[in-house]
């Protein structure tokens, strides 16, 4: 009887508080929630196979950061089309084999397990995030299977903290502290002398770019007259901000993630704070415009790994290409991951076989290749030597300013 | 006029504090039950009025008062599914409970719209005045507007209509109230009502004042605006009020002179001294526990 009862209280509560939300979510649409299924990527002619070369794709398809993973996958996608079309690589097509790992380390590790031990893979596309990146760096190096990331900006994804460089484990994208310097040299040609800077102080990414920055503007004779930080959530900066007023800078630089920024950014220009502000890739997502209002965004600039507006004409091809197969336009992550199946694919060719350690030393020695977000060599730590794009907002647009070779 | 301008911005953070902080203090002057699904509310309200005025294209008053009614009716469900048949409890089951409902409200949203953040639309001008030289936006005098009218409107209801004196008079004493007349679940259920009601305009108004919105964004305002309600005295419906304002102007004046990563730090500092120093808060009163 009185467990009876205790159900009937437990059911009672659960309806009407699933009521209460449903009536409150019921005008939202659903369209969270669309996964990008697990495929075997494009088709290949025989079932032989030392005719197709597998490449594995280890990426955040669910979980937090499913827009980044999916887009790379997206781009990873365009690429091996492309390449198969073409002929493949001496012949041989690539098949794309996409695992999820759910954005999570654990998965990560996982999902690069079964991709060099079940799949058997020539080279791995590594995961979104630089954490879990790392995640799968020991992986590579047991199975000397070579992995390319194409987003993980950390500088301690490709060279440990003892300062030891993960043999297998390259990047597609310039690295943190780069950002720092491509915005301070900016700062320093729109003239500015007195810099502020307010930065993320929750996220390794923001700590590392404030500090390159500040370098940087020291080197190039600038004065940071005042630093501050933040943490992620906060949502009022205001009491800050008037203190960085009252500093007078004729810069602010503010590394960290748009769902901040972006209230950062309107309540400065609240506060009559109408100095250029500028950030990093962190900034890049519509989001950021929604919450900071088109008018606010006006003079502020941010770092970018490659712009759709660029006009020049490999890049214009590729969008081109892209919107014709996606229907939507390509953003950073999409440009990054074609690029990084294309550096894989150019390793392959040069090493002229399926061998980790043969395609490990062709990476390693990639010089002067040109590809959608730059032209870049690989230096002794695995990292691309590449040029940064500088966007604008102009009313809520990015508008294309200038590439900043490093 | 820094200090003019930094004045404005605590007052403004501190106003929000404030009106969430009523239906804390008001909930516990009735049942002596910290409902901490209260901040929770909170968020439903600031999202009722992002889908008012986002699918339906009204302006900020009537999505305030949407908001508001909403809040009321779930404020009133909760009471009633929830803690209504905990009256005889003791108070930790209770506490639990309402931690239990902030909980399924939280991921019931995320389960339906899922955790990533809404940027509120723009229903209003926002023009900034310059006074003394510290510039206030439209917005902040629109807040403070809006949080005194609805502190009046309450001052109003409690000590002047038959509702608020049948809220007084449980407060005092539940049993003597029942005995004298009073239907005292309908006085709590008022009580719950008119708390939630404040805690959906505080949505609403933090939600066009900060722009962001997101299921989780009522966990940490929900205990903010607790640390201001023990401040004023828990109970005390003016010390609320001036618990609200005080802790945001605290706050500000934390992060002014370049301590902002310590300002959460700051208003936890504060709750923990007064338990210690005065636990009864500004305006509390030094009632001996009955036996």
């Amino acid at each position: 009887m009185t467990e009876k009862k205790t159900l009937k209280r437990f059911a009672s509560v659960f309806l009407a508080s699933s009521l209460i939300v449903g009536a409150l979510a019921g005008c939202s649409s659903s369209e969270e929630g669309t996964t990008t299924t697990t495929s075997g990527g494009s088709s290949s002619g025989s079932s032989d196979s030392s005719e197709v070369i597998k490449i594995g794709a280890n990426l955040e398809l669910s979980g937090a950061v499913a827009s980044y993973g999916s887009s790379i996958g997206k781009g990873a996608e365009l690429a091996v089309e492309e390449i198969n079309a073409a002929g493949g690589i001496d012949g041989k097509q690539i098949e794309l084999v996409k695992v999820d790992n759910k954005s999570e380390n654990s998965e990560a590790t996982n999902a690069a397990i079964k991709l060099a031990t079940q799949d058997k893979v020539t080279a791995m596309i590594a995961p979104a995030t630089s954490g879990n990146v790392i995640a799968t760096a020991q992986i590579a190096n047991q199975y000397k299977i070579p992995t390319v990331t194409a987003s993980g900006t950390a500088p301690n994804v490709t060279e440990n903290e003892d300062g030891s460089i993960n043999d297998y484990v390259f990047r597609t994208c310039f690295i943190d502290p780069f950002q720092g310097i491509v915005a301070a040299n900016f700062a320093t040609e729109l003239g500015a002398k007195n810099v502020a800077i307010y930065a993320d102080n929750s996220s390794d990414y923001a700590k590392g770019l404030a500090a390159s920055f500040k370098q940087q503007i020291e080197a190039n004779g600038g004065k940071v007259v005042a630093e501050e930080a933040y943490v992620a959530k906060d949502v009022d900066f205001k009491s800050t901000l008037t203190n960085l007023k009252s500093k007078n800078p004729e810069f602010i630089f503010i590394p960290g993630y748009y769902e901040e920024v972006g209230l950062i950014v309107k309540q400065a220009r609240e506060l009559g704070i109408d100095v250029p502000l500028m950030g990093a890739d962190g900034w890049d997502s519509p989001t950021l415009v929604e919450l900071a209002g088109k008018d606010a965004l006006n003079n502020t600039f941010i770092t970018n790994h490659y712009s759709s507006q660029d006009p020049e004409e490999t890049i214009q091809g590729f969008v081109k290409a892209f919107e014709g197969k996606f229907n939507e336009s390509p953003n950073a992550f999409h440009a990054l991951g074609y690029d990084t199946v294309y550096f894989i694919a150019d390793a392959i060719k040069r090493a002229g076989s399926t061998d980790g350690e043969a395609i490990q030393k062709a990476l390693a020695e990639t010089t002067d290749l040109s590809l959608i977000t730059g032209t870049f060599s690989v230096d002794e730590k695995h990292n691309p030597v590449k040029s940064a794009t500088v966007l604008e907002y102009v009313d809520g647009n990015q508008k294309f300013n200038s590439k900043v070779n490093p | 006029m820094e200090w003019l301008q930094q004045l404005v911005n605590g007052i403004s953070l501190g106003s929000i504090y404030a009106l969430i902080a009523l239906g804390y203090t008001m909930v516990y002057g009735i049942i002596k039950l910290i409902n901490f699904a209260h901040g929770d509310v909170f968020m439903l309200g600031a999202f009722i009025g992002f889908y008012a005025i986002a699918r339906w294209d009204i302006g900020f008053i009537p999505a305030l008062i949407i908001s508001m009614l909403l809040c009321a009716i779930i404020g009133v469900i909760i009471e009633r599914v929830a803690y209504k048949r905990l009256r005889n409890a003791t108070r930790i089951a209770a506490l639990i409970t309402a931690i239990g409902v902030s909980l399924l409200i939280e991921y019931t949203v995320i389960f339906f719209r899922g955790a990533s953040p809404e940027a509120y639309p723009e229903v209003m001008a926002n023009k900034s005045i310059s006074i003394f030289g510290a510039s206030i936006s439209s917005q902040s005098i629109m807040i403070l507007a809006v949080t005194i009218v609805l502190m009046i409107l309450l001052q109003f209801i409690v000590h002047k209509t038959k509702i608020g004196k049948a809220m007084r008079a449980v407060s005092h004493d539940a049993d003597a109230a029942r005995l004298m007349g009073i239907n005292v679940d309908n006085t709590i259920s008022a009580t719950f009502a008119i708390g939630s009601a404040l805690a959906g305009a505080a949505g609403v108004i933090f939600g066009i004042y900060y722009t962001r919105i997101d299921p989780l964004m009522g966990v940490l305002p929900g205990l903010k605006a607790f640390v201001a309600a023990v401040l004023g005295g828990i109970g005390s419906i003016p010390g609320a009020m001036v618990g609200g304002l005080v802790l945001g102007v605290v706050e500000t004046i934390v992060s002014a002179i370049g301590y902002s990563l310590w300002r959460d730090a700051a208003a936890f500092v504060i709750l923990i001294l007064i338990l210690i120093l005065k636990p009864s808060g500004i305006f509390g009163k030094n009632a001996r526990e009955k036996v």
